[in-house]
C-alpha cells in the first residue's frame, strides 16, 4: 500500500523539490513508547489544495505540530516553503497562518484584543496597521459585530471563525488548517470552503485536515490519507480514487448485444448479460488506461447503439478511505 | 501534468511580487525583525495583565493591608513599642509610617503569593488556555516570550510595593499626624526626602521579589496546569523563610532569595545604607540568572502539547 504511495510522490517530487510548499522525510514522532507519527513522507506542492485525511488519533495533529516548529521530531526531517523547520522557524512562519487542534484564546479579552495579542507576537509584523488588519480579518469571517465581545462567551463556531481571522491576520504563503469547519453551521462551512477557494486562486498553499471526505473531495487538488501514524497514500485526488480498483461503466440501452461487442472492442471486460429485456444494462470494467467516457459513448453511437443511460463510476473517495485505514471502529492507539 | 506546471508559474509570479516588495505585503510585515517589535509585544504584555480583573484583585487585597493597619489602629491606638509588627509603634506619631509597616506585613506571605500567581502563571497559563501554541506560531520566538513574561512579571512586582507603600503613606496622611520623619538611626528628615525613601524601600522590595519571580517563570515552564506552578512558587517563598528563621541552618542563609527580604530597613538609617541594596540586587541577580538560564534550557526544548 505505502508502495503504491510512494511511487506516485516519487514521480511527483523528483523533479523540482522547490515546487513543494511542504516536504518531508522519515518524519517521525514517538511519545514513550508509542509512535504518533512513522516514517512520514509528505510532498504538497506549491499552489495545491491539499487534504490531510486519517480516523482518529492517527497523527495529522501530530503532523502538523511538527511542521510549525511546536513539537520536535523524533527522527526525521520537514521542510516547509522550502525552508528547514524547526531550524527557520522566525523566517518561516511569518508567511505561515494556521489552525491547530482547534482555536485557543484568552477568555478575559476580547475577539480583537486576542487577534491584536497574536499579531504582536510576531516580530515582523507592523503595528501601525493592526488595527485595520484585524478589523479585516474579522469582516472576513463575519465576526464584526462580535469583535468586542469577551472570548469566553463566544460560541464554538465563533471561536472556530475567530481562529481563522488570526490565521487571515497577514497574507499568507501557507495556510495550515486542522479541521477548519469543525462546530461551523452550514453557512459557516460553505463560507470557509469558499474562503479557502479563494486563497487556492491567489496561488495560496492550503494544507487542510478533515473528516469530511465529502468536503476534502470538493475542495482538494490533492490527498494525504494517515493511518496508525503511517502515510498511506498520497496524490492528486484523481490518483487517489484511481488506485481503488478500476472503474465501472454501465450503459442502459435495448441494443444489448450490439453495446457488448463495442465494448468488449474498446477492452473493456463485459460482463455476462443478464435476462435479456427491452431495456438491458450492459455492466463492465474498464482497464487500467481506460477510453474517456465520452469516447465510449461517441464509439457506442457510431455503432448505432441506442444509448438510454450511460455512467462510469468509480469507488467514492470514502470507500478509498476505508480500504486504506480499515473498517474498524476502534481508535488504533 | 499541466496542473503542476501552473502551480510551478504561480509560485514563480508569488515570488516574483514577494522580491520587489509588493506593496501590499510592505506594510503588514515588515522584512526584518525589529527591537521595536518587543517593545511592543512588551508592551501588549503588559496591557493585558493590567487588564485582566485577577491582577486588580491582587493589586486591592495588596491595597487592603495599609488600610487595614490604618483604620486598626485609629481606631484602637497604637501599641507600645516592640510589639506587633515593626514600625507598627511609630505610626500614632507620624502617619508616614503606615506604609512601611505595611509592607512589613505584606513581605513573608501576601507579596509572594501575588507573584506566585503572576510569575506561575506566565507561560503555565498560556498553556492551559491553549494560546501557547498560537503566540508560538505567530512566531514570538520561546526566548523572547519568556522574557516578555518575566519583564511583565518584574512590573507587576513593582505595582504591588507601590500598591502598598504609596497607599499605606495616604492612607496615613488622611488618618494620622504627620511630619518629619524620624529614621531608625534617631535623625529627623523633612517630609519629602521621607517619602523619597519610602519610594526606594518600595524598589528595594521589588528588586527583593525578582529572584522569586524568575523562580516562578521557570516552574511555570515545566507544567501546563498554572495552579500548581503559582502553589510551587508560594510554598518556595515560605519554605526559604523558614529555612532562614533556623538558626542551625545558618551556613544556608546568604544563598536563601529571602535572605535580604526585610533588610529595607537599611534604608531608613542616616545616611542611607545602600550596601544591603548592591547585595541584595547581587543575590537576586544570582537567582535570575539561574533560574533565567533553566527556564530559557527547558523551554526552548519543550514539546508544545497544549
Ligand atoms: N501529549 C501526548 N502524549 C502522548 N501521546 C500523544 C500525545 N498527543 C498525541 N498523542 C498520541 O498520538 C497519536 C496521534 O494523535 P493526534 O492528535 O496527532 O491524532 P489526530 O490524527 O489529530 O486525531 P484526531 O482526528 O482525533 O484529531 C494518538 O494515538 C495520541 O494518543
Ligand atoms: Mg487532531
Amino acid at each position: 500500500m505505502s508502495g503504491r504511495a510512494g511511487t506516485v510522490v516519487d514521480d511527483a517530487v523528483a523533479d523540482d523539490a522547490a515546487d513543494l510548499a511542504i516536504r518531508t522525510r522519515g518524519l517521525t514522532k514517538r511519545f514513550r513508547s508509542q509512535v504518533a507519527v512513522d516514517g512520514l513522507d509528505l510532498a504538497v506542492p506549491r499552489g495545491a489544495v491539499y487534504g490531510f485525511l486519517g480516523p482518529n488519533g492517527s497523527g495529522k495533529t501530530t503532523t502538523i505540530r511538527m511542521l510549525l516548529g511546536l513539537v520536535r521530531a523524533t527522527a526525521g526531517e520537514a521542510e516547509v516553503l522550502g525552508s528547514p523547520m524547526p531550524r527557520a522557524i522566525d523566517a518561516v512562519l511569518p508567511r505561515v497562518g494556521a489552525l491547530v487542534e482547534g482555536p485557543a484564546f484568552s477568555p478575559y479579552l476580547t475577539g480583537a484584543q486576542n487577534l491584536r495579542r497574536f499579531d504582536a507576537a510576531d516580530r515582523h509584523s507592523i503595528g501601525s496597521t493592526r488595527d485595520t488588519r484585524v478589523a479585516e480579518a474579522l469582516e472576513r469571517v463575519g465576526l464584526s459585530h462580535a469583535a468586542a465581545k469577551k472570548a469566553h462567551a463566544y460560541s464554538l463556531g465563533m471561536k472556530q471563525r475567530l481562529g481563522l481571522a488570526n490565521a487571515l491576520l497577514m497574507p499568507r504563503d501557507l495556510l495550515v488548517l486542522d479541521e477548519p469547519t469543525n462546530g461551523l453551521d452550514p453557512q459557516g462551512t460553505r463560507e470557509v470552503r469558499a474562503l479557502i477557494r479563494s486563497f487556492a486562486a491567489d496561488g495560496t498553499t492550503v494544507f487542510v485536515s478533515s473528516h469530511l471526505l465529502a468536503e476534502v473531495e470538493q475542495l482538494c487538488t490533492h490527498v494525504g490519507v494517515m493511518s496508525a501514524g503511517r502515510l498511506v497514500a498520497q496524490g492528486t485526488l484523481e490518483e487517489l480514487r484511481r488506485s481503488g480498483g478500476r472503474a465501472r461503466v454501465r450503459v442502459r440501452t435495448p441494443d444489448a448485444p450490439a453495446a457488448r461487442r463495442v465494448l468488449a472492442g474498446l477492452g473493456i471486460e463485459v460482463e455476462s448479460g443478464s435476462a435479456a429485456s427491452d431495456l438491458e444494462v450492459v455492466v463492465g470494467t474498464l482497464p487500467d488506461d481506460e477510453e474517456a467516457p465520452e469516447a465510449i459513448v461517441a464509439a457506442l453511437v457510431a455503432e448505432r447503439v441506442r444509448v438510454r443511460g450511460f455512467a462510469v463510476e468509480r469507488a467514492s473517495l470514502e470507500q478509498r478511505f476505508v480500504e486504506l485505514t480499515g473498517e474498524g471502529f476502534d481508535v488504533v492507539a | 501534468m499541466s496542473s503542476r506546471e501552473a502551480d510551478a508559474t504561480t509560485g514563480a509570479a508569488r515570488d516574483a511580487d514577494l522580491a520587489d516588495a509588493g506593496g501590499t505585503t510592505d506594510t503588514v510585515r515588515r522584512p526584518r525583525a525589529a527591537a521595536s517589535g518587543t517593545l511592543r509585544l512588551l508592551g501588549n504584555e503588559l496591557a493585558t495583565l493590567f487588564t485582566r480583573w485577577r491582577t486588580w484583585a491582587m493589586l486591592g487585597a495588596l491595597a487592603l493591608i495599609p488600610i487595614l493597619i490604618g483604620i486598626a489602629i485609629r481606631i484602637a491606638g497604637g501599641s507600645s513599642a516592640g510589639r506587633g509588627p515593626a514600625f507598627l509603634d511609630q505610626i500614632t506619631g507620624n502617619g508616614l509610617f503606615v506604609g512601611i509597616a505595611a509592607m512589613t506585613v505584606a513581605i513573608p506571605l501576601f507579596l509572594p503569593l501575588t507573584i506566585g500567581v503572576t510569575a506561575g502563571d506566565a507561560i503555565a497559563g498560556e498553556a492551559s488556555h491553549g494560546t501557547l501554541r498560537y503566540l508560538l506560531i505567530a512566531p514570538a520566538g520561546r526566548i523572547r516570550l519568556l522574557v516578555v513574561k518575566y519583564l511583565a512579571a518584574a512590573a507587576f512586582c513593582l505595582a504591588g510595593t507601590l500598591t502598598v507603600v504609596v497607599l499605606g503613606t495616604l492612607v496615613g496622611w488622611l488618618l494620622f499626624p504627620i511630619g518629619p520623619v524620624t529614621l531608625l538611626s534617631g535623625d529627623e528628615i523633612p517630609v519629602g526626602e521621607g517619602l523619597l525613601r519610602f519610594l526606594a524601600v518600595a524598589a528595594y522590595v521589588a528588586v527583593s521579589l525578582l529572584g522569586l519571580s524568575a523562580i516562578g517563570l521557570f516552574l511555570s515552564t515545566l507544567t501546563t496546569v498554572p495552579i500548581g506552578a503559582m502553589a510551587a512558587t508560594s510554598i518556595l517563598a515560605v519554605v526559604s523563610q523558614i529555612v532562614g528563621a533556623i538558626p542551625q541552618l545558618e551556613a544556608l542563609h546568604p544563598w536563601l532569595f529571602t535572605d535580604r527580604w526585610l533588610d529595607f530597613a537599611d534604608l531608613l538609617r542616616s545616611p542611607p545604607v545602600w550596601d544591603s541594596f548592591a547585595a541584595n540586587a547581587l543575590l537576586q541577580g544570582a537567582y535570575v540568572l539561574v533560574f533565567g538560564t533553566l527556564a530559557i534550557t527547558r523551554f526552548v526544548t519543550r514539546d508544545v502539547l497544549s
